[in-house]
């Protein structure tokens, strides 16, 4: 039974159907499907009189310093989600904000969304032949709607452009103390090509092949873990999506590992979207290696310095290198 | 060091050994098992391939920054002047031997990445 700290999951799920579903519902599902650091997804459904429902629960499990902290708290990403439901992108249809009454401390439901999100089998499973020419498509689309969603003053997101990532890397990158000529180049590289400045919007902030919920039969079903969002510039979702670390084996394919940059651009403008160049993209593409780079590094010092016992994260650290390879490709095709 | 066995054959003898029981594991465990082995296979990798690749990375630092040294100080050294802008990407050689370097790091650490370029 997996407990942590005095909340049994389980246990509290089932007094959740109950107040989810009226008088007579019980839990017959919860599943744990990830577990991180911080926070942790389930799912899980009730059988009722009322009918059967298919749901998610996520849940922090650490609490987070809303001064640091690069994530939304939880009901910040429930206003994000009805927000951009009502400018039309598919987001997983909300349901509940927990409160004490529930016991399972900061968390919230959605509705379970069908289909996959793992960028594997999306990229080269044959039940997606159909759909996969369509995604970049859609990706762009559904980013327009995003970036057009008035930001909710409830969430209280924070501004981050380039320049202040850069700045946000870099220091992480000089705290951990590693040595990594690759990096060391790529923020100088960066800081010397910094776009003009654009009027910041809505972003996802993790808008990536794996966080993107894919039905077989129609394509781009919901965006997921909104925890990342922020304001800024709306190539940063669009350059992530691109990032090499994400196309899952399919490094041929720019988008996502499933499609083309034009399809992306275009699906982008076609959905009244203003119109974003592709060298801007490939900035943001580049500078989401770096990211990712730093991250890696950022997880095995989690992990060095015992904040965080695991085999996981000091294996992460491997990853740097993957990071390096896709920066030295951006830095010597010109960006 | 000693070579019966050496530390490459112990290293792969565990890794192999954590696959067999693998299987037999409940999800969670079948995946951090499988991370146990990764990590494994790439000190395996590194015990094989760590010194050459080390020294082959020296001969490539050397005519970039003027002199010769160990691994430890040509890679803080460079770093240094990426950093304070004295070397960058338009240094002759430069990106061919950060690409060499990287490449042999790769082969250690994540052989099967793709990263063809595009």
């Amino acid at each position: 039974m997996p407990v942590d700290g005095q909340v049994d999951v389980r246990d509290a799920l089932g007094k959740l159907a109950v107040r989810l579903a009226g008088a007579g519902a019980r839990l017959t599902e919860a599943q744990r499907l990830t577990g991180g650091a911080s926070a942790e997804t389930w799912a899980f459904s009730i059988e009722a009189p009322s009918g059967r429902q298919e749901l998610i629960l996520r849940r922090r499990t650490a609490p987070t310093d809303p001064e640091t902290s690069r994530s939304t708290s939880l009901a910040a990403e429930a206003a994000l989600i009805r927000a951009v439901a009502a400018r039309g992108a598919p987001a997983p249809p909300f349901v509940h904000l927990c409160d004490e009454r529930d016991g399972l401390g900061e968390a919230h439901v959605t509705r379970r969304v069908a289909g996959e999100t793992l960028g594997r089998r999306i990229n080269t499973d044959p039940k997606f032949d159909a759909v996969r020419p369509l995604l970049a498509r859609q990706c762009g689309e559904v980013l327009a709607k995003i970036h057009a969603t008035p930001p909710p003053p409830e969430a209280n997101l924070k501004f981050a452009d380039a320049a202040v990532e850069l700045d946000r890397y870099e220091e992480v990158y000089r705290v951990s103390g590693a040595e990594r000529p690759v990096l060391e180049l790529a923020f100088r590289h960066l800081r010397e090509r910094l776009p003009a400045p654009r009027a910041p919007v809505l972003l996802h902030g993790d808008f990536r092949n794996g966080n993107l919920m894919i039905s077989p039969e129609s394509g781009l079903a919901a965006v997921l873990d909104w925890e990342l969002s922020h304001l800024g510039d709306p190539a940063e979702d669009m350059g992530w999506l691109c990032t090499n670390s994400w196309r899952f084996s399919r490094p041929d394919r720019p988008v996502g590992g499933f499609g083309d940059y034009a399809d992306l651009l275009a699906g982008y403008e076609a959905a009244g979207g203003e119109p974003i160049s592709l060298e801007r993209v490939r900035f943001w593409q580049t500078l989401g290696s770096l990211k990712w780079g730093v991250m890696c590094l950022t997880m095995y010092m989690s992990w060095a310095s015992g904040g965080s016992a695991s085999v996981e994260r000091p294996m992460i650290g491997r990853r740097v290198s993957e990071t390096e390879i896709d920066l030295i490709n951006m830095l010597e095709a010109g960006l | 060091m000693i070579t019966h066995p050496k530390p490459e054959e112990l290293t792969e003898a565990v890794g192999r050994w954590i696959e067999e029981i693998r299987p037999a594991l409940d999800p969670r465990n079948q995946f951090l098992a499988r991370v146990a082995a990764n990590a494994l296979a790439a000190v395996t990798r590194e015990l094989r391939m760590g010194e050459e690749a080390k020294a082959a990375a020296v001969q490539r630092l050397e005519p970039i920054l003027g002199h010769g040294g160990t691994y430890e100080g040509l890679n803080w050294e460079l770093c240094e002047k990426l950093r304070a802008g004295e070397v960058g990407v338009e240094t002759p050689g430069l990106i061919a031997a950060l690409r060499a370097n990287v490449l042999d790091q790769l082969a250690i650490d994540q052989p099967n990445y793709r990263h063809e370029r595009s």
